[in-house]
């Protein structure tokens, strides 16, 4: 009943007309980017984080969450229409729902995604509301060595268990961590890695990383592609109301796709492409017509779909009680609360009640904004897929570049992010994951800082993250995580590839 | 992007060593060597010698060096790439057109300002995008950049770099950017 009555607080914060217009610009930029292809969450939220200067702190975040669930949306509509995935969360949904499309059922894909979406993003919100004081009451006992395993445990997963290959995921996870060692080390004042350049005392702007390898290695990626393939838009067909058959077919998906989504997402695991592909597979298992997946099964839509929505909430879990981020938006969305000044972790949900509530109660109010935007108002979606790809990229660049040069006027931070645009290029060419370059340079500063601490208590006795029973046992679940894949992968087949759009 | 990897082969089919591959694990143990060679360079005060500024970039360092190692070794057996992703050649004019557009814009927003180096950017990347209309390329561009421009500085107060074009205008429309 206390979660309860906190929310109603929460609905009080959000439903002020201010915070309901941050809401509703929020959802609908959220869901603009999520149906553009070669933009994403990530990249949004980097750009706009110099508003984190100008407007407080809870329409910021309420703004950013809404840009979130909103390219969740998005996104699938990108997967149904063009077959390319809007984002890496939507690559199942483009399997089933492009043949939907094809076959004149496109109407009936978007509203099994969007109220799938809807029923999940509710479910999971929820999950959000009951579920993160329990998290914060359990990690109010954790240590620095606790926090320092956690940490280990969850570049491990993010890097190494979701990714294709390990070692190239760790490789991008410790690229980021050596870019986030970059300036002035905060406990002694000591520059490292500067090389003589005033400029990089201060570290380097995760602003310049992520706009550099999600804007500009992505255009490098697909201009260096873009005139071998051709995509082909799929006009708007059938009807937007489901038929009986379709509702009896898709409730069940929903339910499913929620309950595999949300706890997937808020281990500090993360992700929302493993309860994507989980979700597939029961549906495809559980199916009175198997037959039909592959040509267009409906389930193979609603599954998906539910299954990302909720994910992306359960990630919100440990990034709000942990300070855990497990995704490259929440990272940034992390370095938003740095910015304020604001440790996201067990104390945020005492310390900044208004904006915690205020923010999950914005979020209910947000999917149901999203329901709106993307079933009736679907159409005008449709359109911004009509935009010619060269003028898109060619904007994408002009924006990341004022987004740069606006922070401080340097051309040093454009070279930068033309370097880390190179990058970014060579690892989407080679099949490296970028997330965890993200992941890294704003986990990288924390877990030292946690590692130092513990050190320090221990009075440096590097036993003490083993002694420890809870850090044990994480470190020993962060080795299975590791080690354990491989093993099992031996016997079994390989996973699938990493995919465009992972911002 | 396909569904599957490709490393499902044996190892008689991929024994050739992926070139590309091999640069790039080469690149990793070079950044970890740069890594190493600079965290020496950090002076350490003895009162932090447990768990000074070093102690994390050396882990870094040696965590690079083994992954480019086995970056290598993975190179060396033929790489992880599919083989249609081996033998898959860049569009090498499209990245030319869109890198001379980064260059140059890095070149010029200092001393032509903001809106001429954007409109260069935006036409070079459209242009490697494969549009050929020019004039419609560019002046989509300069009014994109001029709208951007005007819309940092009036709500934000940002100055993002102003050169003759935005000077002109700001005198002719009477708004004194600062």
């Amino acid at each position: 009943m206390d979660a309860f009555s906190e929310l109603l607080n929460g609905f009080a914060v959000a439903l002020t007309p201010m915070n309901l217009l941050w809401c509703l610009v929020g959802t609908t930029l959220g869901t603009a980017i999520g149906v553009l292809p070669g933009l994403g969450p990530a990249l949004t939220i980097a750009l706009l984080l110099p508003i984190t200067f100008k407007v407080e702190s809870t329409a910021a975040f309420i703004l950013f969450a809404g840009i979130y669930y909103g390219a969740m949306y998005g996104g699938s509509t990108t997967s149904i229409l063009l077959n390319t995935p809007g984002e890496s969360a939507t690559i199942v949904t483009a399997l089933e729902g492009n043949k939907m499309a094809r076959n004149g059922r496109a109407g009936a894909a978007l509203a099994t995604a969007a109220i799938g979406s809807f029923v999940a993003g509710t479910i999971g919100t929820l999950g959000i509301t009951f579920l993160a004081p329990v998290v914060v009451d359990w990690a109010l006992r954790f240590g620095p060595a606790d926090y320092f395993s956690l940490m280990v445990f969850a570049f491990v997963t993010v890097s190494a268990v979701l990714g294709s290959s390990a070692v190239r995921g760790l490789a991008t996870l410790f690229f980021g961590i050596w870019l986030g060692l970059i300036g002035v080390d905060l406990q002694t004042g000591q520059a490292r890695f500067t090389f003589g350049l005033a400029e990089l005392l201060d570290g380097i702007n995760v602003i310049v990383v992520a706009v550099g390898l999600f804007a500009v290695g992505e255009t490098l990626y697909v201009a260096s592609r873009y005139r071998l393939g051709k995509d082909e838009i799929i006009p708007l067909a059938g009807s937007l109301w489901m038929t009986a058959e379709e509702w009896r077919r898709s409730w069940k998906p929903w339910l499913r796709g929620a309950g595999i989504g949300f706890p997937i997402g808020a281990m500090p695991a993360g992700g929302a492409e493993i309860p994507t592909f989980l979700s597939y597979y029961i549906e495809r298992k559980l199916s009175a017509k198997p037959q039909e997946f592959g040509k267009g099964a409906i389930e193979g839509v609603a599954g998906p779909e539910a299954a990302n929505n909720a994910s992306a909430a359960g990630v919100l879990v440990p990034m709000l009680t942990l300070g855990l981020p497990t995704s490259a938006t929440a990272a940034i969305m992390l370095s938003a609360f740095q910015s304020y000044g604001i440790n996201p972790g067990p104390l945020l949900l005492q310390s900044q009640p208004q904006l915690v509530w205020g923010l999950i109660a914005s979020l209910f109010i947000g999917n149901v904004m999203l329901l709106v935007l993307n079933l009736p108002l679907i159409a005008i979606w449709v359109k911004l897929l009509q935009i010619p790809a060269p003028l898109l990229y060619a904007g994408i660049l002009v924006f990341a570049t004022i987004g740069t040069y606006g922070i401080t006027q340097s051309p040093v931070d454009l070279i930068l992010l033309y370097l880390i645009g190179g990058a970014g290029y060579l690892m989407r060419r080679y099949d490296f994951p970028v997330a965890p370059v993200i992941i890294g340079m704003i986990l990288g500063p924390l877990a030292e800082q946690n590692f130092r601490q513990a050190m320090t208590i221990s009075a440096g006795d590097w036993t003490v993250f083993f002694t420890r029973p809870l850090s044990a046992t994480i470190l020993a679940l962060a080795a299975l995580a590791l080690f354990g894949p491989k093993l099992y992968q031996l016997a079994l087949r390989p996973k699938p590839d990493h995919v465009p759009g992972d911002a | 992007m396909t569904m599957t990897g490709g490393s499902a082969e044996g190892p008689t089919a991929r024994s050739r060593p992926a070139i590309g591959e091999a640069i790039i694990g080469a690149g990793v143990v070079a950044l970890a060597i740069v890594t190493f060679w600079q965290t020496m360079s950090i002076p350490v005060s003895p009162i932090y010698a447990k768990v000074g500024p070093t102690v994390v970039p050396m882990m870094t360092a040696a965590a690079l060096g083994l992954l480019g190692v086995l970056l290598l070794i993975d190179a060396w057996q033929g790489g992880w790439q599919t083989e249609e992703e081996k033998a898959f050649t860049p569009d090498r004019s499209a990245l030319l057109w869109v890198v001379a557009g980064l260059v140059l814009n890095v070149a010029l927003i200092g001393s032509a300002g903001f809106t001429i180096a954007s409109t260069i950017l935006f036409f070079c990347v459209a242009r490697g995008f494969g549009s050929n209309n020019t004039l419609r390329d560019a002046l989509i561009g300069a009014a994109f950049a001029l709208i951007a421009y005007f819309g940092f500085v009036t709500t934000l107060g940002i100055n993002i770099g102003s050169g003759f074009v935005e000077s002109a205008i700001e005198r002719l429309i009477g708004l004194e950017g600062g």
